[in-house]
Formats: C-alpha cells, sequence, structure tokens
C-alpha cells in the first residue's frame, strides 16, 4: 500500500515539474514569435518609410531640375527642329 | 446558591432541570437547517465555479490581464502605377501626467533638448495644473527613443501617425489632406474616408515582471488595416498639367487657374491641377483660395467652349447641316431690347465656320431656331446642372436653370455659353460626346481596369464626328486657337473667352478657356485649361489657355506613347519644338525657350 502510494506521489511530482516546463517553454517560444511579430511590424514600417523616401526622391520636378541643371539634359528635338522650324511663317 | 443548606444532594447529571422531556423532533429540525443550509452553500458554489463560472473568471483574468489596442494604418493613395501620393508612418506623441511628473531642473532641461523645445515652455507645460497635457505630437520614433531613454517620471508616450504626401502642392488638390486624429479633411483622403480609414485591433495578454507578453488569454480582434486607393491619376501627366499652369498663371500675370486632362476611352481623371495651390505636409497661413480645388468647386461661364453643344443640337435636330450658309453680317443681332455682336464681324459663314470663326451671332440665329425646352434637354443630358458625381467634397452642380423661364435673349445667350455656369471638370466631361461619337462617359477619379467604358447616348455618332470636324477646324490654321496645334497630332478645340460677372455686372475681367481632344482621328485624351483673370495684356482663351492646352496634350500625348497622326510641322509655331515619342523629361520648365 505505502509503496504504490509512493509511487503515485513520484508520479505526480513528475507531472507537475513537467507542466511547469513546458509552461515555461511554451511561454518562451511565445515571446519569441512576439520578438517576430514585432520586427515584422517594424519592417513594415521600415518599408513604408523608404517608400515615402523614394517617392520624395523620385518626384518630378527634382527630376527636371537634375536634368537640366546637373546633367546639363535638354528637349534633344528642339535643336534639331530648328532647321524646319516654322517660326519663319509667322514674322 | 447561597440559599441555605440543602439536606438533599444530587449529582449534576441528575439535576431535575435538565430532565426535561424535550420532543424528539426539535433536534431533528436544527440538524435539518443546518443540513439544508450546507445544501444551500454547496449549490451557491456550484452555481458559482460551474454555471455561472464566467464572472469569477474575468474578475480573476482582470487581476493579471492586460488589453492591449493593435493600432491599424491608414490605406496609402498611390497614382496609376502605384507611385505613393499619400502615406502614414508612425509617429509618437509625448505626454505628461504633471501631477506625476516631479523633475527637477536639469531633468526639464535634458527633456526639452530631447525634444528640441524651449526649457521654459516646458516647465510651464509640465508646471499646469491639468491632468494631463501634452509636451509635443508627432515626434519622430527616434526622438521618442531618447526621451524614453531618459527615464522620467510621469512622461508617457503615444503612438500615432504622420501622413505624408511626397508629391507635394503638385497633387494637393486631388489628394487632399487629413487632420492631426488621421481623419480626411479634403480631396481624396475625405471622398475616400471610408475605405482608406483603417480600424484598430484588441487582444488581452498577461504580461509578466518584466513587462514581457506571455500569453494571449481571451479572443483576439485584428487590426484592419485600410485599404489603398489606386486613383486614376497619372502623376507625370499631372506634372505636366500642373507645371505649365503654374507657367500659364505666372506669365498672364492671372488670378488662378485650373486644368484637367481626362482619358477619352475610359473616363478617368488623368490630372486635375489649379492653382494656386499649397503644401499638403505644411498647413500653415493657409487661405481659402489656396485650398480651392477650383476645377470641381468654382463655376464659371463657360463661353464659346459652349458653342459646339449648339452646334451639335442644329445638326441632329437636322434644321442645318455641315455646310448651311447663315448670314452674320454685320456682327450684330438685337434680339428684344439687347443686342449681341461678335468681336470680329464676318459675313456669311456655314455652320463649321460658325464654329471655327467663334460667331456669337451665327449660334444665336441657330439656337433661335430650337425650343428652350429641347435645348435644356441637350445641357442636361451632357451633364451640365448636375454634379458628375465624383464624391468630391465640394462639388457643385453649376447653374442651368429651368427652360420653362428663359426668354428669348436668354436663350440666345446660352447658345455661346453665357447665363449658365459649369465647373471646368463638367465642360471636360461634356467634351466626352464629341471625342466619343456622341457618348457621354461617367467619369472616375480611380483607375478603372475591366474592360470598354460605356456611355449615355446624347448625339449621334454622325453628328460628333461632324462637330469633331468643325472643332478642328477651330483649332486650326484660320481658326480661333491655331496656338492649341501639337506637333505630331491632330487636334480638335474650342476655345472660350467670357466676362466675368460681378455683382451682376459684366466687368472688364475675363476667363479664358481651352477645351480640346487629340488625336483627333481617334480621339485619346481631353485637356480643358482655364485661367481666371489673365492681366498681362492677352485674354482670349486661344491666346492664354490654348498654348497651354498644346504643351499639356503634347507632352501627355507623347508621354502615353500615342502614335503620331499628322505631320512634326504645323503651320504656326508653337511654343514647344516638335518631340519625340519618348522625350526624357517634360519641357514645359521654359515653354517660351524657343520663341
Amino acid at each position: 500500500m505505502l509503496r504504490s502510494n509512493m509511487a503515485l506521489l513520484f508520479f505526480v511530482v513528475f507531472c507537475a515539474l513537467g507542466v511547469v516546463t513546458s509552461q515555461h517553454k511554451a511561454r518562451k517560444l511565445f515571446q519569441a514569435l512576439e520578438f517576430e511579430q514585432e520586427r515584422a511590424r517594424q519592417l513594415d514600417v521600415e518599408f513604408g518609410q523608404l517608400q515615402l523616401e523614394l517617392s520624395t526622391w523620385a518626384t518630378h520636378p527634382r527630376i527636371e531640375k537634375i536634368a537640366r541643371e546637373r546633367l546639363k539634359m535638354n528637349a534633344p528635338v528642339a535643336g534639331r527642329l530648328l532647321v524646319a522650324s516654322p517660326r519663319e511663317g509667322v514674322k | 446558591m447561597m440559599r441555605g443548606k440543602s439536606g438533599r444532594t444530587h449529582k449534576f447529571a441528575e439535576s431535575p432541570v435538565l430532565q426535561l422531556a424535550l420532543p424528539a423532533w426539535r433536534s431533528r429540525l436544527v440538524a435539518l437547517i443546518l443540513l439544508a443550509s450546507f445544501g444551500v452553500l454547496v449549490g451557491r458554489s456550484f452555481y458559482l465555479q460551474v454555471v455561472n463560472n464566467d464572472f469569477l473568471q474575468e474578475k480573476g483574468e482582470s487581476r493579471y490581464r492586460r488589453d492591449l489596442e493593435i493600432s491599424a494604418s491608414r490605406g496609402k493613395v498611390t497614382d496609376r502605377n502605384g507611385e505613393v501620393l499619400a502615406i502614414s508612418t508612425p509617429m509618437k506623441s509625448i505626454w505628461a501626467i504633471p501631477v506625476d511628473a516631479k523633475l527637477n531642473s536639469q531633468q526639464t532641461q535634458q527633456l526639452a533638448k530631447a525634444l528640441d523645445a524651449d526649457p521654459k515652455e516646458m516647465a510651464r507645460k509640465l508646471a499646469s495644473d491639468k491632468g494631463f497635457v501634452y509636451l509635443q505630437r508627432q515626434v519622430s520614433p527616434e526622438v521618442a527613443d531618447r526621451v524614453a531613454a531618459l527615464k522620467l517620471p510621469g512622461i508617457y508616450q503615444n503612438k500615432e501617425y504622420r501622413r505624408y504626401y511626397p508629391t507635394g502642392d503638385m497633387t494637393a488638390h486631388m489628394v487632399g489632406f487629413t487632420g492631426v486624429d488621421d481623419k480626411g479633411l479634403e480631396g481624396v483622403e475625405l471622398a475616400f474616408e471610408k475605405s482608406l480609414i483603417g480600424h484598430a485591433g484588441s487582444r488581452s495578454v498577461i504580461r509578466d515582471r518584466r513587462g514581457q507578453i506571455v500569453e494571449d488569454v481571451g479572443s483576439i480582434r485584428p487590426p484592419q488595416d485600410g485599404k489603398d486607393v489606386r486613383l486614376a491619376l497619372d502623376s507625370k501627366i499631372q506634372y505636366i498639367a500642373y507645371s505649365h499652369l503654374k507657367q500659364a498663371v505666372a506669365d498672364n500675370k492671372a488670378k488662378a487657374g485650373g486644368a484637367v486632362v481626362i482619358d477619352a476611352k475610359s473616363g478617368e481623371i488623368l490630372a486635375l491641377a489649379n492653382w494656386p495651390t499649397y503644401n499638403p505636409n505644411n498647413r500653415e497661413h493657409l487661405s481659402g483660395g489656396q485650398l480651392r480645388n477650383r476645377a470641381v468647386t468654382d463655376t464659371f461661364e463657360p463661353g464659346s467652349t459652349l458653342k459646339p453643344f449648339t452646334a451639335a443640337l442644329a445638326l441632329e435636330n437636322g434644321k442645318f447641316r455641315f455646310d448651311t450658309a447663315i448670314n452674320t453680317a454685320p456682327g450684330r443681332l438685337t434680339i428684344g431690347k439687347a443686342t449681341i455682336s461678335d468681336a470680329h464681324p464676318h459675313g456669311v459663314l456655314t455652320v463649321a465656320q460658325v464654329i471655327q470663326k467663334s460667331s456669337n451671332v451665327g449660334v444665336a440665329k441657330m439656337a433661335a431656331t430650337f425650343s428652350p425646352q429641347e435645348m435644356w434637354e441637350m445641357f442636361d443630358a451632357v451633364g451640365f446642372g448636375q454634379t458628375s458625381r465624383l464624391g468630391f467634397p465640394g462639388e457643385v452642380p453649376g447653374r442651368l436653370r429651368t427652360w420653362k423661364t428663359w426668354r428669348p435673349i436668354e436663350q440666345a445667350t446660352m447658345s455661346y455659353g453665357h447665363g449658365i455656369s459649369v465647373s471646368l471638370m463638367q465642360l471636360a466631361r461634356a467634351y466626352t460626346v464629341f471625342a466619343r461619337d456622341g457618348e457621354l462617359l461617367p467619369i472616375s477619379l480611380t483607375r478603372i481596369d475591366e474592360g470598354p467604358v460605356t456611355g449615355i447616348p446624347v448625339f449621334s455618332p454622325q453628328t460628333a464626328r461632324e462637330v469633331r470636324a468643325m472643332l478642328e477646324m477651330a483649332a486650326g490654321p484660320g481658326g480661333t486657337a491655331p496656338k492649341a496645334q501639337v506637333p505630331g497630332y491632330r487636334v480638335a478645340g474650342k476655345t472660350g473667352t467670357a466676362h466675368k460677372l460681378e455683382g451682376g455686372v459684366y466687368a472688364n475681367k475675363y476667363v479664358s478657356s481651352f477645351v480640346g481632344f487629340a488625336p483627333a482621328s481617334d480621339p485619346r485624351l481631353i485637356v480643358a485649361v482655364l485661367v481666371d483673370e489673365p492681366s498681362a495684356g492677352k485674354h482670349y482663351g486661344g491666346d492664354v489657355a490654348g498654348p497651354v492646352f498644346s504643351a499639356v496634350m503634347g507632352s501627355a500625348l507623347r508621354t502615353l506613347g500615342i502614335p503620331p497622326d499628322a505631320h512634326m510641322t504645323i503651320a504656326q509655331a508653337p511654343t514647344v519644338a516638335s518631340g519625340q515619342t519618348a522625350s526624357p523629361q517634360p519641357r514645359q520648365v521654359q515653354p517660351k525657350e524657343k520663341l
């Protein structure tokens, strides 16, 4: 009788420790999941910020300004059309 | 008791007092009552633990459970190619509970430095007797982290969103803006508020001693991010329209201006520009004039741009043909007490020439053959006097009085666009009937992905084609707007020059406009331009709005890669040189460079 009681007690303690351990593990994993989800949100935010930055750099006025001023670009056809320019017709 | 000595002695247990013969039922009753109350207790505990256990469960959970809000972001607004026009990014607001925030002067100094604020102002805010003060709103996350690192008592942070508009003033009227609480206040931000807005979710969690979340309890309500809105707007065409308009307003010393570009195939609004405008990212010192989306909310008397509709009705009725002769001499026509006149007197003109030369007398003579009702029905059918149903805030229907009150002179003036008022958007939309074989197209702010759009037929295809030919003459040599021509494309359009009504009297101020479409062989784009009060000497629509139309139309057609349907050289000097199909950049910054 005593022996079976001791065995059962031991079994119960073992189970209890098992519950504690698995709970602990579950929480660890949950925290890891939380961390990764937070990181996903952060990356999402960063993506938005980069998108914003991209479209700020790529605004048409800026492109035109750089093309004209720094790269000295100009409407290429203008020069070519000078020859056949119909401006004489206006005068 | 001390009452004498008693001779008899008794054992206590034999005391006669105790020898009462109580009825047996009393003890049984007590036992029953005790049992019953025990039963009640058991029942109650059963009720609490099993039947109605939610209540206690909840009470217990509330001791360790925390409810967290999961914020949802507002949807993006993008142009038709996915380029971002408005986007939200998270910021922090720093707030304090002044009672708890007992900071020494050094800490206040540190806080002020981190927030880049005046230390005195900061101290004043912290000394206030309110329960809650915002120290600063919309602080960047980096700054917020620095504030958090100071670990000051009574200073807290909240997450909030700030909206950015990378394209700034260029698309300000189209996109609109939101307030500090992320609610749409103007433009598309307001019109599409319902789909843009996000709904925050919530979850309940258990936190451990270190503040880390260890478990989810209860149900999670997932946040719903706002849906992105993809506009029909093409940001490149928008830029083209905006910069040309800005230049034209400056060149003509005008008060304001507007330009609209509509895709004639789908009814999509590819560009909507207004001047003056504002920077939606920095809305200090805003005036109502800057905020107004003139193309949609302002009406004007369109003037001659309405003549093609009169001509179309005349052709449709079969009373006139393309080449029916009308005598417009001597350039004046008296109806009742009023006289209408042409800017330049002409002799006998065909219907086509009446439109080409923009003769008021000719058009009024055509209009005299209609009944007021049929003219009203035509104006109504092309959308005047009713809003375009874009859902834009402040959209106006314009003014089209009921035909029952029309006097003959009014009918005559309406035939050339006076005594009726429309918005630029309505006018551009109405021109879809000529660009599309007589169909009026519904217009759309958002990109349309499904197949061809069908409109409501207003005129017969034959009539529309004939009016298109007249409009091509008007924009050609000998017409009123040769400057509206685009090298490489056949253009059709009509000028409008209207006196402004001020206090019921026509003032010596003008509204110059031009509405047209191209390529005339298969119209793809409709461009409407309006310049309000040009005061640099020129005021005719052909001189003021025509060149803007030409520049916008030319660049936009090349941007879209529409094949040219005419020679590259044109009869008269354009403001810009002819283009290749792949021009690397719009060239409108100096539109006068070749003049």
